[in-house]
């Protein structure tokens, strides 16, 4: 099958979401009024709350939301062959994330702007709040634990992209200093900066002494190293050690000396990964070698795993975060809540079905396809690299060579885990001390007591997984966790917006059936591992300790969020709220 | 739309993610500053309070800003002259 007409066949069917069924959300279900006096004006603070043009915040707001996640994901799930994972892509952001984005944002916009967390208090109760809270603990947790694993995997894998990675870390201080100090202007010289990392990143693919090749300096797999450690087992523990000691480092920096920085030349990245994708999809039309469904894939099946594999990119709960955390405040007019947050959703949408098309069209025949998708594991540890490789392929389409291509896509997937990770560190930062103030415990409260709290836990949950290469290798196996906490948060969120409507007396069904598929999957895959993969009850595997107790901590969280629901839309009389806007 | 717009747009974007932290970061660091200019003022000896006290006139658009932000509509200190 031609893969343009796949990218075409999935556009449409976003623009349709979009076209219709957001507009039947907007207009009969959220109601949004264009006269609705939005918290960016009511409380206008030039900080905060400040009213955006709509096309600024969507690209701010998909800026935010689409990193690695909506890569990684979809690059596994192609495991099952590429049908179900579009399906679920194209279904989930249409008629899950679409509107649970959406209604994030119109949620907390007629709730003066209030995050999601504030509003689980309110709008259910303070059980609920906690519940909330440790999921978000959890779930910076398991980003930490996960994209440090990616990064070190893919510097492993690619190690030509390291250079490039390194030179950008002085390179977004000099501009921080030049911004702030010299009061210059952003754009020119992070342009500038680009074009050094792809420079680099061009030089490094062709000079092999540039290569910051780890494994091969320690000698390979055959050599033990260190306390029986392979020299690409003490790879993966030397990339992850550095990794946490820059991620302390970035997330106890002021923003603007490096993360700003950072993040805006991220931000080019974004257009030149989807640009590299998009356009040589249409230039070179390669065809789909993986198989649509691959009837080999029988260790693990698709049902449910592809639903806590593809977390964002189908749905993802860290969304609703952004939504009610900064969008909302910023928001114009209500009616916008449409644009931002919908189309936020479609725009992750588009980057997975990119990824899910890049690697389904990698591999020359089908029996290559197999070779390298022969397990669930080897889809979860090489799924990333087949992707970068992909994509490198595709942009032969627009007259880049295949390796410097593959190092650029590369170090563009680096720079999204990496921004992932220093903003989830900081975030694990603030929750830590936000914990510390509520039970009084001033320890905690200290930046650099919270941040080495956030950075040790981090390391140890990355470094324990022992996968085929070692100690810290196996750091893949937290991803179904990673997309099960994402979903919960999805799940919770789409529960409160459930709740709302259903006090305002409107139809909840558009929120109602997504949460209850999430939540159903989400049980149902963790009871799944917990018996059959983790635990060792119903089968032969080996009991791994650690995976059982983080499942089984998701899949109280889970039920939880199960009985939350049943308890909220089984009250006779749902508890009025006291302020007016709701 | 003309070009230069669509680059000031693109500008905004990007820079809109991290607005609100850096805003308070770099107001944290000014009401710092302004602690130690004026710490006398609130009764923590300042050595070089003679000198730092020549910049009250600089300094009185932002002490004004800064006692609004914090919620009191007029100066806190006696000795400092404001609205």
């Amino acid at each position: 099958m031609d893969s343009i007409l796949l990218a075409l066949v999935g556009m449409f069917v976003f623009f349709l979401g979009y076209r219709f069924y957001s507009k039947f959300v907007a207009e009969k279900i959220y109601r949004l009024d264009p006269n609705f006096t939005t918290p960016a004006h009511e409380f206008n603070d030039g900080k905060d709350f400040v009213p955006t043009n709509k096309f600024v915040l969507w690209g701010h707001h998909f800026t935010s939301v689409a990193g690695a996640a909506p890569i990684v994901g979809p690059a596994i799930a192609v495991y099952w062959g590429w049908l179900p994972a579009v399906i679920w892509v194209l279904l989930g952001t249409v008629f899950a994330a679409g509107v649970h984005d959406f209604g994030a944002l119109v949620l907390s916009v007629r709730n003066k702007g209030q995050s999601v967390g504030t509003l689980a208090n309110k709008l259910i109760g303070q059980r609920a709040k906690v519940l909330f809270l440790f999921i978000i603990l959890i779930l910076v947790l398991m980003v930490n634990a996960v994209f440090a694993w990616v990064i070190a995997n893919l510097f492993i894998t690619f190690p030509s992209s390291v250079l490039s990675v390194f030179i950008q870390i002085p390179l977004a201080i000099w501009i921080g200093y030049v911004v702030y100090r010299k009061k210059g202007g952003m754009l020119l010289p992070s342009l500038a900066a680009l074009a050094t990392m792809y420079i680099a990143a061009i030089v490094a693919s062709r000079v092999p002494a540039l290569q910051i090749d780890l494994p091969s300096y320690f000698g390979g797999e055959e050599t033990i190293v260190a306390f029986g450690l392979n020299g690409v087992a003490i790879s993966f523990f030397v990339w992850i050690i550095i990794l946490m000691i820059y991620v302390y480092i970035a997330s106890t920096l002021p923003v603007w000396k490096l993360l700003q920085p950072r993040d805006y030349i991220n931000s080019h990245q974004l257009v030149v990964g989807l640009a590299i994708l998009y356009l040589g999809l249409f230039f070179s039309n390669p065809e789909l070698t993986a198989p649509a469904v691959n009837s080999a894939a029988t260790d693990v099946p698709w049902l449910p795993i592809l639903f806590i594999t593809i977390a964002c990119g189908a749905i993802s709960g860290f969304h609703g975060l952004v939504a009610s955390g900064t969008s909302s405040k910023q928001l114009n007019k209500e009616t916008d809540a449409r644009f931002v947050g919908y189309l936020g959703a479609v725009g992750e949408g588009l980057l997975a079905l990119a990824a899910i098309i890049a690697v389904a069209t990698l591999f020359t025949s089908q029996s290559d396809f197999l070779g390298a998708y022969s397990s669930f594991d080897a889809a979860n540890s090489g799924g990333l690299g087949n992707f970068v490789q992909g994509a490198g392929q595709l942009a032969t389409g627009i007259f880049i060579p295949a390796d410097i291509a593959t190092t650029i896509v590369a170090v563009i997937v680096v720079s999204f885990a990496a921004t992932t990770l220093d903003t989830s560190v900081r975030l694990m930062r603030y929750i830590i001390s936000e914990l510390g103030s509520t039970y009084n415990i001033k320890a905690i409260t200290k930046t650099h007591v919270a941040t080495t709290i956030a950075v040790v836990s981090s390391a140890a949950l990355v470094l324990l997984p022992e996968g085929p290469q070692g100690f810290g290798s196996g750091g893949y196996v937290l991803w179904p966790l990673f997309g099960t906490s994402n979903q919960l948060l999805a799940g919770i969120t789409l529960l409160l917006i459930t709740v709302w409507l259903k006090i305002k007396g409107r139809n909840y069904l558009v929120t109602l059936i997504p949460m209850i598929f999430l939540m159903c999957m989400t049980l149902y895959a963790m009871g799944r591992q917990l018996l059959m993969d983790w635990s060792g009850l119903l089968s032969d595997h080996e009991f791994n300790f650690l995976l059982v107790f983080l499942g089984t901590i998701i899949f109280v969280f889970a039920a939880w969020i199960v009985l939350e629901a049943i308890n909220s839309l089984t009250k006779k009389k749902p508890v009025e709220p006291k302020d007016k806007a709701m | 739309m003309n070009l230069k717009r669509l680059i000031e747009l693109y500008d905004e974007v990007l820079r809109t993610g991290h607005r609100t932290e850096i805003m308070r970061e770099l107001q944290d660091e000014d009401d710092l500053f302004m602690l130690l200019l004026y710490s006398d003022m609130l009764g923590v000896p300042n050595p070089a309070f003679f000198y730092t006290l020549e910049l009250y006139p600089h300094m009185l658009e932002k002490f004004h800003e800064w006692h609004t932000r914090m919620g009191m509509d007029k100066s806190p200190l006696n000795g400092f002259r404001c609205c």
